[in-house]
């Protein structure tokens, strides 16, 4: 009797404020690796595929595509989808060493993370300046 | 034992194929990216005849086809996986995955056009 009056399931604090938590460094780059890859769906392959085709297709319309990359949106279009690469190249081969069991441990496993986090952002800061 | 396995329509492949698939399709691109790097390396630099010949290339042509293959499927994989976790309701879960495999066609297409097109 006393068994069958408990509830099932028991009432716990739920606390799931995503702005309040503070994430460590691998959930970070592990969503960044989701944000990078839609990015990447819905702009990278179109852009990638309408550059090779105009550059392919004329030197008129090759010089349109370029122009248009070059101006100042298609410039942070450009840098956007550069660090969209960077990041998810980064962080995919970084799963592939934690699937073959190279830097499983907390330490190495946020070290790694935080190298993903910084590269990516450094290799686009160079190509920022490499744009401007 | 194993309890019933309730498989949604709108869910994955369950075991270990999808898993495997990521994988694989992105050693395929590593592999393409290095080549490409080594083809740009080797030719000194993208000049405009070295971009055409290159795409005047058979053997270029499929290997890129093969990269392209091996993105959108990797795409869609990735896709499927966010849409499984933020898309709860069947019905916007379904339509937002018809709408994926749409555009990732739509690629696809475009990918052909433009290797074998005569542009």
């Amino acid at each position: 009797m006393a068994a069958a009056d408990r509830p099932l399931v028991k009432p716990r604090p739920i606390y799931l404020n995503l702005f309040a938590i503070r994430q460590p460094v691998p959930a970070i780059i592990s969503i960044l690796h989701r944000v990078s890859g839609v990015l990447l769906i819905l702009v990278g392959i179109p852009v990638l595929l309408w550059f090779v085709d105009a550059s392919l297709a004329s030197p008129e319309r090759y010089a349109g595509a370029y122009g248009a990359l070059t101006s100042w949106f298609g410039k942070l279009v450009l840098l956007a989808l550069a660090w969209s690469v960077f990041h998810h190249v980064l962080a995919g081969i970084r799963h592939l060493l934690l699937d073959i069991h190279l830097g499983l441990d907390l330490a190495p496993a946020r070290r790694s993370a935080a190298i993903v986090l910084v590269v990516a952002l450094l290799l686009t800061l160079a190509c920022a300046v490499r744009l401007w | 034992m194993v309890g019933p396995v309730h498989k949604l329509a709108v869910g994955a492949h369950y075991g270990g194929w999808d898993w495997l698939v990521q994988r694989a399709t992105a050693l395929v691109m590593l592999a393409y990216t290095v080549l490409f790097i080594g083809i740009v390396l080797w030719n000194g630099g993208l000049s405009y005849p070295v971009w055409k010949s290159l795409f005047a290339n058979g053997a270029f042509r499929v290997v890129s086809f093969v990269f392209m293959a091996a993105l959108l499927y990797h795409a869609w994989v990735g896709a499927r996986n966010v849409l499984m976790d933020y898309a709860k309701p069947t019905a916007l879960r379904l339509a937002l995955m018809i709408v994926v495999v749409a555009l990732l066609a739509a690629y696809a297409g475009w990918t052909v056009q433009l290797l074998w097109g005569d542009a």
